[in-house]
């Protein structure tokens, strides 16, 4: 884990059609780790992943490696973001080396056919980390929808961002799929960037996560490392749920329970 | 990597050169096709010419009568189908990857109709005649209004419910006003004019014609080239495009703009001919691949030689009165229209696509 902060957020609030969604967010992430953001339905999660992207006007800041994100060119932003948007859909039916390799516009290399050779490595790369290279030439819409979504990983993957943004990643995906994509994002994670994930698997956060951030009527109510950001008190007072506790094989284990 | 997934990576990516290897050739194969058309088209007429006389008489050889069919009575023609046919094409490609929809094209959306009110408009107000700069000013500001307005009205995002019926009701805006326009005008004979005017014709169009519109196609086109990389990201949806450093306001911007710069100084003279737009992508989808990108110049170089043989055919077809090649290319397109209905008709019905 390296000293200085690579992602710090300051006091951010958003606003969505004049309602706030987001107010006063503050944190700061390290590089090399694996953030979880959960949050009920509606507490701005994607809301706060689409601001870090981006996509989003704010107030206050976002900072990368130093730099006020707001000050960066969109390419340079392209560059640091990789951010895989929930559903991820592809509107034509092209190869998925195409589509993986379009991860590399952001470094300039728009055309898949015409990939210089660092472009080229760096797909090569991504497609051998998610697994998809058996399925390179074929079109994404006659893939399964684990398979899609593992292309959909190796085009994120291939951007060789410092910050990955990921939105429910492991939404409609089957156990396995469910784990191998976690799996490959803390892989990611291991290799020095730092990745944050949405989602509503509190058992997949626990267990894969470095530190939680939980977010509730778009406010940041707890942070730390899973154990303690999900504490009982937590997931009462937010997810009105209660847990059952254990440990596997190292791993922290969180069975939401409906309480009282 | 183990070896065989290296060599399966390295097939991979000789694969892809390949599949743009085939692309260079459809694009010389095709370029060839519009080449022998337009000849063709200097050929065919009332008095037909032999390929070669029509080489002559280009170069400034032979009769001086064939150099006066050949040059200033066919070439303008050709080069407008030509160039038209290809603005054409062009946009219809260019609207299918800003909306990631095969149905998009300027036709479906109004642009034509509206370019060809704001025409018609300046003619009966006596501001312009037929050869003026006024006339594609006009076009270019109503197909600009048009495709701006749809795009406001459907929103982003929007599906082909929502496109294809805002075209709708602003295309029957559009006739509505240019019917008003008629209905108005003191002039029988303007009416007259305008009324064949509208239904699409390259027939005696001259150097002036060519002079007119060709700045604005060719600017126009530049700017929908320019943005080819740009409609490939955009297959993934616009957040992401926009995550990966693509202005997407800009980008819908430039594409308004560089569909209503051609369309609206091509329907300012040659009147309205549609379904190019929609036809052109569509021939070329299956042997260029989906690929938004990649399908630009293969789209107007097929917009090209449509326009270019639907022209030869109303030189061809036996009738007792010309017909207009806008007459011809809708009643060509319209059907091949359903025929994609049909096709995509599973898909449409799911609502979103």
């Amino acid at each position: 884990m390296t000293d200085a902060p690579l992602l710090v957020a300051r006091n951010v609030s958003v606003g969505l059609a004049g309602r706030p969604v987001l107010s006063h967010v503050s944190f700061a992430l390290p590089g090399r780790s694996l953030v979880a953001l959960v949050g009920p339905n509606g507490a701005g999660k994607t809301t706060l992943l689409r601001t870090l992207a981006g996509l989003l006007p704010l107030t206050g800041e976002v900072i990368c490696e130093g730099r006020d994100v707001a000050a960066m060119s969109l390419r340079e932003r392209a560059r640091r973001f990789a951010y895989l948007q929930q559903g991820h859909a592809i509107h034509w039916p092209l190869p998925a080396r195409d589509v993986v390799a379009l991860g590399r516009y952001p470094h300039g290399a728009s055309d898949p056919t015409r990939l210089g050779p660092s472009d080229q490595a760096a797909v090569i790369r991504a497609m051998e980390q998610a697994d998809v290279v058996q399925f390179a030439d074929r079109p994404v819409t006659e893939l399964s929808g684990g398979e899609r979504s593992r292309v959909a990983l190796a085009r994120v993957l291939a951007v060789e961002a410092p910050v990955i943004l990921a939105d429910e990643p492991t939404a409609s995906l089957d156990p396995r799929h469910q784990l191998d994509v976690m799996q490959l994002l803390r892989t990611a994670a291991d290799s020095g960037a730092l990745v944050v994930v949405v989602g509503h698997d509190l058992g997949l956060a626990a267990r894969f996560a470095d530190q939680v951030l939980v977010l509730a009527e778009g406010r940041l109510v707890s942070h730390g490392p899973p154990s303690r950001a999900l504490s009982d008190q937590v997931l009462s007072d937010v997810f009105r749920v209660a847990a059952f506790r254990a440990e596997h094989q190292g791993s922290a284990l969180i069975v939401p329970w409906a309480g009282q | 990597m183990s070896r065989a997934e290296a060599s399966a990576t390295t097939r991979d990516m000789v694969s892809a050169a390949d599949q743009a290897h085939r692309g260079t050739l459809i694009v010389i194969a095709l370029a060839g096709l519009v080449a022998a058309l337009a000849v063709a088209s200097l050929a065919i007429g009332p008095v037909r010419l032999s390929p070669l006389a029509v080489v002559d008489a280009l170069f400034g050889r032979g009769a001086e009568v064939y150099r006066i069919i050949v040059q200033e009575i066919r070439l303008p023609r050709a080069i407008l189908a030509l160039a038209i046919g290809a603005m054409l094409g062009l946009s219809g490609a260019a609207l299918q990857g800003l909306l990631r929809n095969p149905l998009a094209s300027p036709s479906l959306f109004g642009a034509p109709q509206a370019a060809a009110f704001g025409a018609v408009l300046m003619i009966a107000l006596g501001l312009a005649d037929v050869r003026s700069f006024v006339l594609p000013l006009a076009g270019i500001a109503g197909a600009f209004v048009s495709v701006f307005g749809l795009l406001a009205v459907a929103g982003r995002n929007a599906s082909l419910l929502l496109l294809v019926l805002s075209g709708l009701a602003i295309s029957s805006l559009a006739g509505a006003a240019t019917a008003l326009v008629m209905n108005l005008a003191a002039n029988p004979y303007i009416v007259l004019e305008i009324s064949f005017w509208l239904l699409g014709s390259l027939e005696d169009r001259s150097f002036r014609h060519v002079v007119l519109v060709l700045p604005f196609i060719g600017v126009g086109a530049l700017i929908l080239w320019s943005s080819r990389n740009a409609f490939r990201v955009l297959s993934l949806g616009e957040e992401t495009a926009a995550t990966l450093g693509v202005d997407v306001g800009r980008l819908r911007l430039s594409v308004i703009t560089g569909v209503a710069l051609g369309v609206g100084a091509a329907v300012s003279v040659s009147g309205t001919i549609g379904f190019i737009g929609l036809v052109a992508p569509h021939l070329m989808r299956p042997l260029i691949g989906p690929d938004p990108g990649r399908l630009l110049l293969p789209s107007a170089l097929t917009g090209a030689a449509l326009l270019l043989a639907a022209d030869i055919g109303v030189r061809i077809i036996p009738s007792n009165s010309d017909i207009k090649v806008g007459v011809l290319t809708s009643m060509i397109g319209v059907p091949f229209f359903l025929y994609l209905i049909v096709r995509e008709r599973r898909a449409l019905s799911g609502g979103v696509i």
